[in-house]
């Protein structure tokens, strides 16, 4: 009968199952196709550069919580382990340790420890080191290794098929005859051409999609309303003039727009907290990343589309409102039964 | 180039002279007109911004104290009244003198004497706590000692005794600003006279069960023994509910209650313990005299009754 | 589930969660706790003013004798559970974890008052017109006994100019474990049924639905075949999904109303009552018998016997606990009520009260918080708050201390269902913090 000291607390007394560290693992474990293909594509050089980064971001944040903030360490929490992932995920895989080093520096120092660590970032950590690196080192960031030499170290080096698009505008050559020179889409579905570690294959990131749908950590809402955007934003531009711009899957299918979509904007702490706020958040995305693919000077856009919108999401979150019970009473839309 | 950096230098200037002229026009257009003695009294005050004086901020107590134009109703507990004379100066009205004050902590309560009786697992706030049920051990008047106070102080002058599990006020620091007074939810904490020489007394429990509940709840209860009241030559002393309470108004601080409380829990500050042996003894033989007084009565109203009315 | 395939469950539309629902007891009969030693009964069980004792320390009672009445309209009668001795009047801590006045009555055989109708023969004519209905719940000291203890006979008194147009019956039952009104249900629909009329006779609606969320499909299945002759009365069922038995998430459920904030249900067109008490109403108008004893589950993954008791006000929790097998060992926490919104209990003679649906035991490991992290702006929160409210900010408001600002973003609209603390994947202690902001508001209301 005896039962020592009773607990008492505030209701409630349970808790779901899903905690931080389940959700970070949970995050993780999606990522795993994409990895897994990534080393298919780029061999050991993409297993090298992705252990490299989390154990950079990790010791980061370890050596900033122990010896800067003095408190008790966060790196089990394995939201470091993600920003190295994510960071691994896009770099071309023949990137040298000191880059890399300094890619996990600003990710994990800059964009993240400097706020006040998980939960307080503004922009998303891997994105800022990741841009820091592409304006830092423009060239070492620019050559892609290309899959089909992946089995040996010094792997032939070309541009993305954004990059030769982008070439293609600058030089004024007709773009339907530059892609017909270039892969399927099935081949960039399933991930064989050149590009960062991560965002080969759009198969193996739509099962990590997936997967975070069906644990429900993350909602539908940002990866749809990205890539429809891009996708009608696309569309409406080849109908006016296929001699200059690319078909839409093309431009869902290359470049960052499913590792962005997937995991990038995703992220809960720098995307919005309604589902409206979302659909808003991942339409601006989808509209920068159309209009930096198109008209800017860099051939590709996700990364700066989604800082730009970070940017937005405090304002994003001041407007848009959930429908709330009892408020707008009078002006509520009467469903009609069937 | 030379062309280019004479260009410049114009541009540059022109800018810097066209903003300067936009910005002293707006500045003189939108210039607030306020009373200068305002910001030289606020120059004197503390500039801590407690809100202690009931003003919400050392400006607005500023300028209360210019409209109001006497200060028997505003006065600045941090400062004291060395600055309100300053005020007082500065305004050129008189100044109004008020005792200092110092919080103190009505309970004695500590891990030792007040044993847990279940483990609060909630927010580590005594309102969240204080909201929820009695408390973690007995004793539902007791201190709930989660430093709700101590998180209010901006003077740094509490803190939790990780012994006893309850606050701690540092004399020298505690500026009377009510702040933790208003933050318990338990009124633990109250605003009580400094004292001469700093002295002073008071009872620290607010346990109003009957005695054999209240000492069950917590060892060092007042129990309601009333002992300390009958002592008390000065009415300062009241009994409600079993709980003993000393006036500070009426108190005269002869320190010859102290002794008479069975758990030692009317708490003095700055007083010797000789001070308080030596009240003590005064009040024995005080005690000792009027009950010899009594006695002799007792005997000669027997004695009166004998010669009066024989009994059969 | 064949149902299920043909057309969507009605259910609530904002928020909510999917807590797991443990209704370990759902199949175990309703037994009758014996009659305890010596009975605690508190004279404030119900929202609204305390009653006024009328008995003195040493009078005999009767079984449903009154011992202390009603103070003003918002307030309750309370009976004597037992028949015996007055013992002595004190402060006594109940299940709302603070001290209140209580009358302790020693237990002395069981004579019940001559005019309490004890059999269990079915009175289906409804003699008392409405007045009568609502004077005989107010004598009986019937309060809402889903929790909140509302009394009865206030909610039956509309307010001048509102129009009420339904009546919904509250079977819904969404906290987990809880199995007291899923049996009541299935062994006295009947009495439910003629409770239901009484309730509309009284409130004169000529509509009546029975809200039953769809895990309890021997309940529906009981009521559809009753009420097939019935016109006016319905039953729903309803998507399992949580808080659905709030008043305000049952009446969108039932309904598709809202009731606007800071409104009553009456201003929606329709008055909630719980199954427990329409069977209360029933007992207090057709048998005239006091609300005295009722329906408490008593359950927990390691309780031995997971049970159904029917229990007199005023028995101490720990002889509910010896009927169904004793407290194990590992338990570390013991709630009144449900895990979502029950409080819970430090002491084990805590009296039953009338709002005391269930008694739940949690074991040790399952009974402490776990590590707070910081807020991930997950949005989860916002997700399942059914009032559409923003929890995460509310939290910071009220840490703050701001409460003005958190009264702009609607913190007294908060049902207090603990959904937001329940999803929070960083165990933040959201609730808490929103149930300080309210208090806070509360006390700067008052002068």
């Amino acid at each position: 009968m005896s039962t020592g000291l009773l607990t008492v607390s505030p209701s409630p007394h349970i808790h779901t199952e899903l905690t931080v560290p389940q959700i970070m693992k949970g995050v993780l474990l999606a990522m795993v196709p994409a990895f897994l293909f990534s080393v298919y594509n780029f061999g050991i050089s993409a297993l090298y550069v992705t252990a490299l980064t989390v154990f950079f971001c990790i010791g980061m944040e370890y050596l900033i919580v122990r010896f800067i903030f003095k408190r008790p360490v966060t790196i089990f929490d394995g939201s470091a382990a993600i920003t190295g992932v994510l960071l691994a995920f896009n770099v071309p895989s023949n990137l040298p340790w000191h880059i890399l080093l300094v890619g996990s520096i600003v990710s994990i120092g800059i964009a993240k420890m400097s706020f006040g660590g998980l939960g307080n970032n503004p922009f998303n950590p891997a994105l800022v080191g990741r841009v820091f690196l592409l304006l830092s080192f423009p060239v070492q960031m620019t050559s892609w290794p290309v899959p089909a030499a992946s089995l040996s170290l010094d792997a032939v080096t070309s541009a993305t098929p954004l990059g030769i698009l982008k070439d293609g505008q600058r030089t004024g050559e007709r773009i339907d005859q530059l892609m017909a020179g270039m892969p399927s889409y099935s081949d960039y579905f399933f991930g064989l051409h050149g590009g960062s570690l991560g965002e080969m294959s759009a198969f193996a990131l739509l099962l990590g999609l997936g997967y975070l749908l069906y644990r429900k950590i993350i909602t539908w809402h940002i990866p749809v309303s990205m890539i429809v955007t891009i996708l009608a934003m696309t569309a409406i531009f080849w109908f006016v003039d296929p001699s200059k711009y690319a078909d839409p899957v093309f431009h869902v299918l290359t470049g960052g727009v499913m590792l962005g979509a997937v995991f990038m904007a995703t992220d809960y702490v720098t995307s919005p907290i309604t589902h409206r706020g979302m659909l808003i958040f991942g339409f601006g995305i989808g509209l920068l990343t159309v209009l930096i693919r198109l008209f800017g000077s860099y051939p590709e856009g996700v990364s700066f589309a989604i800082l730009i919108m970070n940017a937005f999401v405090p304002l994003i979150n001041r407007y848009a409102k959930e429908p709330r019970y009892g408020i707008h009473h009078s002006e509520k839309r009467k469903l009609t039964p069937k | 180039m030379n062309q280019i950096i004479v260009y410049t230098v114009i541009i540059l200037t022109g800018i810097g002279i066209l903003a300067a002229v936009v910005i002293y026009f707006v500045s003189r257009k939108f210039a607030v007109q306020e009373d200068t003695r305002v910001s030289a009294v606020e120059s004197v005050l503390p500039n801590t911004n407690c809100g202690g004086c009931g003003q919400p901020g050392c400006h607005a107590f500023a300028m209360a104290v210019v409209n109001a134009g006497d200060l028997s109703a505003l006065h600045c507990p941090v400062g004291g009244n060395a600055v309100m004379k300053q005020v007082a100066d500065i305004l050129g009205i008189t100044a109004v003198e008020k005792d200092p004050y110092i919080a103190v902590v009505r309970c004695s309560g500590s891990f030792e004497y007040r044993k847990k009786t279940n483990i609060y697992d909630g927010t580590g706030s005594c309102k969240i706590a204080a909201a929820l049920y009695s408390g973690d051990t007995a004793c539902s008047y007791g201190c709930l000692g989660m430093g709700d106070c101590v998180e209010v102080c901006d003077f740094e002058a509490m803190y939790m005794d990780e012994k006893t599990g309850l606050p701690v006020i540092i004399e020298d620091k505690c500026t009377a600003c009510n702040a933790c007074v208003k933050e318990c939810p338990k009124d633990i904490l109250e605003l009580w006279p400094k004292g001469k020489k700093n002295q002073r007394i008071y009872v620290a429990c607010l346990n109003e069960e009957k005695g054999s509940t209240a000492r069950k709840e917590c060892a060092v209860a007042c129990s309601g023994c009333s002992k300390c009241f009958e002592a008390c030559r000065y009415d300062a002393i009241t009994m409600t509910n079993s709980l003993a309470a000393i006036d500070p108004d009426k108190c005269k601080l002869c320190m010859e209650c102290v002794d008479t409380c069975d758990v030692h829990n009317i708490i003095t500050a700055n007083v010797t313990p000789e001070k308080i042996q030596q009240a003590n003894e005064q009040r024995l033989k005080r005690e000792e005299r009027e009950r010899k007084k009594r006695e002799a009565e007792k005997l000669a109203a027997q004695q009166n009754g004998n010669e009066t009315t024989p009994q059969a | 589930m064949a149902t299920r395939l043909h057309h969507k469950l009605k259910t609530f539309r904002i928020g909510g969660v999917h807590p797991e629902e443990n209704k370990l007891s759902g199949q175990v009969p309703i037994v009758p706790l014996p009659l305890p030693k010596m009975v605690t009964i508190p004279i404030a069980q119900h929202i609204g003013a305390p009653a006024k004792i009328t008995v003195q320390r040493g009078d005999t009672v009767k079984t449903g004798q009154i011992i202390a009445v009603h103070e003003g309209f918002v307030s309750s009668n309370i009976h004597s559970s037992v028949s015996g001795k007055v013992g002595i009047i004190e402060q006594v801590m109940d299940s709302s974890g603070f001290k209140h006045t209580a009358i302790s009555i020693r237990v002395k055989g069981d004579d019940w008052e001559e005019y309490i109708d004890r059999s269990d023969t079915l009175v289906e004519e409804i003699e008392a017109d409405a007045k009568e209905i609502v004077s005989r719940i107010m004598e009986a000291g019937v309060v809402g006994m889903g929790g909140a203890a509302f009394p009865s006979h206030v909610k039956l008194s509309v307010p001048e100019g509102k129009h009420v147009d339904h009546l919904l019956i509250n079977g819904v039952e969404c906290e987990p474990y809880l199995t007291a009104d899923h049996r009541l249900m299935i062994e006295k629909p009947r009495e439910i049924i003629v409770g239901i009329k009484i309730l509309m006779r009284a409130l004169g609606v000529k509509k009546a639905i029975i809200g039953i969320e769809n895990n309890k499909r021997d309940a529906i299945e009981t009521f559809e075949g009753l009420l097939k002759e019935e016109s006016g009365i319905s039953v729903e069922p309803l998507e399992v999904q949580y808080p659905q038995g709030g008043e305000k998430q049952l009446i969108q459920a039932l309904l598709n109303r809202e009731v606007p904030s800071g409104g009553l249900p009456a201003d929606a067109g329709a008055i909630v009552h719980n199954v427990g008490t329409t069977y209360a109403v029933y007992q207090a108008v057709q048998k005239k018998k006091p609300l005295i004893e009722r329906v408490v589950t008593v359950t927990g993954k390691s309780v031995k016997q997971p049970s159904n008791f029917l229990v007199r006000i005023g028995t101490p929790v720990i002889d509910l606990l010896i009927a169904a097998g004793g407290v194990p060992e590992d338990t570390g926490k013991i709630v009144s009520g449900g895990p979502m919104m029950g409080k819970a209990i430090a002491d084990l003679d805590v009296p039953v009260a009338k709002g005391t649906s269930g008694i739940l035991l949690i074991p040790k490991e399952e009974s402490m918080r776990a590590e707070i992290y910081n807020c991930l702006h997950c949005g989860k929160c916002i997700e399942a708050c059914p009032m559409g409210l923003e929890p995460y900010r509310l939290l910071l408001m009220s840490k703050k201390g701001n409460s003005e600002k958190a009264k702009e973003e609607h913190i007294l609209d908060c049902i207090e269902c603990g959904s937001c603390s329940f999803v929070c994947p960083s165990n933040r202690p959201i609730l808490d913090y929103i149930r300080l902001g309210k208090t806070e508001l509360r006390k700067t209301k008052k002068p």
